[in-house]
């Protein structure tokens, strides 16, 4: 047993975190960077860092990442990392020519305190900036928050330093997309476009992270939102937020900024989040949900409901993000299974009220988020009473094995299993796809555990 | 060469075209996205496979939670190293300092799992707030009676060769802590292994058909009293210069044990390892059994082998990989298959070791320090390479690109090394060049 060092009885933990479910922001700001067009994402700070930061992204998607890194030195930890940021951005634009390049800082540029404004604007003075392009940052210290906030902090950095407002509004949604797979982003764009919707998405990771093969090695592939689309989403008339951890700065800011009014929603996983974006969307373009749309409600409803019994009382302990987990979630319980423990490494007041709310009827759920919020604590509840499914990343593997249960792979990072940026899991077509994946899990564990007396030819 | 940055021509080169030594050891240049990793990554990876050890990381949660399980060095026993531990330090820690959250998540964990003993890796920003970890350290090691290492390697003092010294200084500080009274006289250390996919287990199987007693494994499958007791050992056979050479050097100088450089990669090297122990210790019989377990392996190996040579002749190899030690055997081993190898880059080799490389390649050859995926590409197409062999950033690149890909790094998940490996080398290289889906790409 690969977890054999975990203890059914809860220890008293106050300093130790074990198996985490999160990891730091840098990664969440290179992952959000790669879905503008053009974007070269650059980790200020060691080499190490970016490294990491790339292989995960890497190890995830299957995809070449690409990113710079100010490669400190022992002195730069002393004097400041401000030599090798300025030459960095005169190498890239030199050798990679991206239209822009997204700077986020790491946990050693943040402690020595360099000022990223400064260094920046000491670049384009140095003309290390050509004409036309342009250097924009967040900061993203990783002892503060999460991958999630990475990712946060960049999206609203696209904001700040692209969006502008023009006397001339234009007819057009802008949706943010929180941290989810490109396949899901490609579902979500279809189902604006079955609405005929005009919506910018950004950032878009399709046709980055999920490119074709075709012989050729893209430094910047197709995909991603452009700088001007970017630009535009100043003029659009509304903004829809998918994930409030992850987008919700953005729409503030760009309220602020250039008067557009939002709404947060959740990421569309499952009906009922589903049937809010479409309402949403359909509220503020003034478009009608058409006929094609429900039908595909009617096709998951329908599936569901053949399954139902199967899904019935069903306990299921899940792990990742607040975004995605709260949509999940409700999904689940919306099906009549139970979500029993649910724990992400991201602190977040709002995912505790949500939960709350969302498993009120179950009083036997348990969630936590932030701090200490871990792999092995979820394991402990595990021990203490047992589940029938697990949804998460990767990490959950050794408890499936341990613990002999079904694993769905949901989240990040998914390094054991190819696809997941091509099967989308939001929308009406995603829940589809995710209530199959369930059903799969659960009767392939009965196929291969029940005795031998009792395997069935029909289920 | 405009693919190439103006301030990396020094590290590259040609095989047979210019005599100029390569430029390497040379600190990656700000802003080229370089394929290499950090001092702590270096110390993590080579010290990970001690499996009876804690291994806590004290920092923020990131450099933890990229360095979970992500080498599959297979344990015989304890599974402790595959947990990830990090004291997850906040904004008030980096403020206030993380010293008091060190010392209660390491009593902590003792109390958990009664380790052998625990190492305390420091990631970059635990230096620059001052946390003095070495006196945390003394303080439980005098409580808990336990071996309690840190091990300061802070990303920006260099790159992941630096962290294999650091690695290196650590183990140093066990070996020779405790003494086994039974320790054969013609015992080895075996060092450099990870016992990736279970090599290590190989070589175990291998040295004990030829009647050597393997005393500490360091660190694949590494026990903390084995490693304690390494100075009882006759000979150290050190494989992968690049990261156990410095630890083989103190035990030279410190308890006078002498070393010896092998590979286990390709048949030529794997049988070179066991001859040269044998001979080491002047031992015929020893001798004999090597040639015998050879000649038992060749018979085995040989139609298999020849079987794939007469498909892969033709096909040409791109090589890029941590330590260049392990690319010269890669050079030898598709040589046997027929493959030839047209680029050969490295994250970490030195001058000799690249001296070494054009020597042993074909004239034309393409000769890489710290390269990019920019430039490797395009020397990829350039050369019309047919495989590309390396590591987890760079396979999707060939992939893209439309490359065979072999990971000869980390993620392996056949044994390479010895006469089995060998095999699985080669049905790996066939699989991925001879795939179809090739075709289809264009
Ligand atoms: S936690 Fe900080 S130091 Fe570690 S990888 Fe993330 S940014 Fe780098
Ligand atoms: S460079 Fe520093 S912060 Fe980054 S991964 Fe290495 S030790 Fe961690």
């Amino acid at each position: 047993m690969l977890l054999r060092h975990t203890t059914a009885k809860e220890i008293d933990r106050k300093a130790l975190t074990i198996n985490p479910a999160k990891t730091c922001q840098p990664v969440g700001a290179m992952f959000a960077a790669l879905g503008i067009h053009g974007c070269l994402p650059h980790s200020h700070g060691s080499q190490g860092c970016c490294s990491y930061h790339r292989s995960a992204l890497s190890r995830h998607f299957r995809e070449p990442i690409m990113a710079g890194t100010s490669s400190f030195s022992e002195g730069s930890s002393v004097f400041g990392g401000s030599a090798n940021l300025v030459q960095a951005i005169d190498t890239m634009f030199t050798v990679y020519k991206p239209e822009v390049i997204a700077v986020h800082t790491t946990c050693l540029s943040e402690t020595i305190g360099d000022d990223l404004t400064q260094i920046i604007s000491k670049a384009n003075d140095d003309g290390c900036v050509p004409e036309g392009k342009q250097v924009i940052y967040c900061n993203t210290p990783s002892y503060v928050g999460t991958h999630v906030t990475g990712y946060s902090n960049q999206v609203a950095a696209f904001v700040k330093f692209f969006s502008t407002a023009t006397p001339k509004k234009r007819n057009v949604i802008n949706l943010v997309a929180g941290w989810m797979e490109p396949s899901d982003m490609r579902e979500i764009k279809r189902l604006a476009k079955v609405m005929e919707a005009r919506t910018i998405l950004f950032p878009d990771m399709t046709d980055v992270l999920d490119a074709p093969l075709d012989g050729h090695y893209k430094l910047y592939p197709t995909g991603g939102t452009t700088i001007e689309e970017m630009k535009l989403t100043g003029d659009s008339k509304f903004t829809i937020g998918l994930g409030q951890s992850c987008t919700e700065d953005a729409c503030i800011k760009l309220e602020n900024k250039c008067k557009v009014k939002f709404e947060v929603v959740d990421i569309p996983i499952g009906f009922k989040a589903t049937d809010r974006f479409l309402m949403s969307l359909s509220r503020h373009a003034n478009l009608p949900i058409p006929d094609s749309l429900s039908d595909e409600r009617g096709r998951l409803i329908d599936l569901i409901s053949d399954s139902s019994k199967y899904l019935y009382g069903k306990r299921v302990a899940l792990w990742g993000d607040p975004d995605t987990l709260i949509p999940l979630t409700e999904f689940l319980v919306s099906m009549d299974m139970k979500p029993v423990y649910v724990v992400t490494g991201t602190p977040s007041k709002y995912f505790d009220a949500r939960m709350a709310e969302i498993l009120k009827d179950i009083p036997e759920a348990k969630f936590k988020s932030g701090e200490l919020a871990d792999m092995f604590l979820m394991h402990q509840w595990i021990k203490q009473e047992g589940v029938d499914l697990l949804i998460g990343n990767t990490y959950g593997k050794y408890i499936a094995r341990d613990e002999n249960v079904p694993l769905i792979r949901f989240g990040f990072p998914i390094a054991d299993r190819p696809g997941h940026n091509y099967f989308a899991k939001t929308g009406y077509e995603g829940g589809a796809n995710l209530v199959k994946q369930i059903m799969d899990g659960l009767l392939d564990h009965i196929d291969t555990n029940c005795l031998e007396e009792k395997v069935e030819f029909q289920l | 060469m405009a693919h190439i940055l103006d301030e990396r021509k020094g590290q590259v080169s040609v095989a047979g075209a210019n005599v100029a030594t390569i430029d390497c050891n040379k600190a990656s240049l700000a802003g080229s996205v370089s394929q290499r990793a950090c001092v702590f990554c270096g110390s993590r990876v080579v010290l990970y496979p001690i499996v009876d050890a804690l291994h806590l990381i004290h920092g923020p949660i990131g450099c933890a939670a990229y360095t979970w399980d992500i080498r599959g060095s297979l344990s015989s026993g304890p599974e402790l190293h595959r947990l990830s531990y990090c004291t997850d330090l906040q904004e008030k820690d980096v403020i206030f300092g993380g010293v008091k959250k060190l010392y209660e998540a390491i009593t902590e964990l003792i109390e958990l799992h009664k380790p052998k003993a625990a190492f305390i890796y420091t990631t970059c920003i635990v230096g620059v707030i001052g946390d003095d970890v070495e006196q945390v350290c003394r303080t439980i090691e005098d409580e808990a009676k336990i071996p309690i290492i840190p091990v300061q390697a802070p990303g920006f003092q260099g790159s992941k060769k630096d962290g294999y010294k650091v690695a290196c200084e650590a183990i140093f500080r066990l070996v020779g802590t405790k003494s086994k009274p039974e320790t054969p006289a013609k015992s080895i250390n075996i060092l450099g292994d990870f016992n990736l996919a279970g090599e290590l287990w190989i070589l175990l199987d291998y040295y004990k058909r030829m009647g050597v007693h393997v005393n500490a494994t360091i660190t694949g499958d590494g026990r903390v009293d084995d490693i304690a007791n390494a100075h009882n050992a006759a000979l150290n056979v050190v494989q992968c210069s690049g990261s156990m050479n410095y630890l083989a050097k103190m035990m030279k100088d410190t308890y006078n044990i002498p070393s010896m450089r092998v590979s286990y990669f390709g048949i030529e090297d794997m049988s070179d390892a066991l001859y040269d122990v044998a001979r080491f210790f002047k031992d015929d019989e020893m001798m004999d059994k090597a040639r015998e377990l050879v000649k038992e392996e060749f018979a085995k190996l040989m139609p298999q082998l020849t079987w794939y040579k007469e498909r892969l002749t033709g096909k040409k190899a791109a090589i890029y990989v941590g330590g260049a030690f392990k690319a010269i055997s890669l050079v030898k081993a598709l040589r046997l298959i027929g493959v030839e190898t047209v680029i050969v880059g490295s994250q970490t080799g030195t001058e000799e070791d690249y001296d070494l490389i054009k020597k042993l390649c074909n004239e034309g050859t393409i000769i890489l320090d710290d390269s990019n995926p920019v430039e490797l590409s395009h020397f990829v197409k350039e050369k019309k390479a047919d495989i590309f062999i390396g590591g987890v950033k760079e396979r999707p690149i060939a992939h893209k690109i439309g490359l065979g890909f072999c990971d000869h790094n980390h993620e392996r998940k056949e044994p390479l090394a010895g006469y089995e490996g060998m095999i699985n080398f080669a049905k790996e290289i066939y699989a991925t060049a001879m795939s179809p889906v090739w075709k289809f790409t264009k």
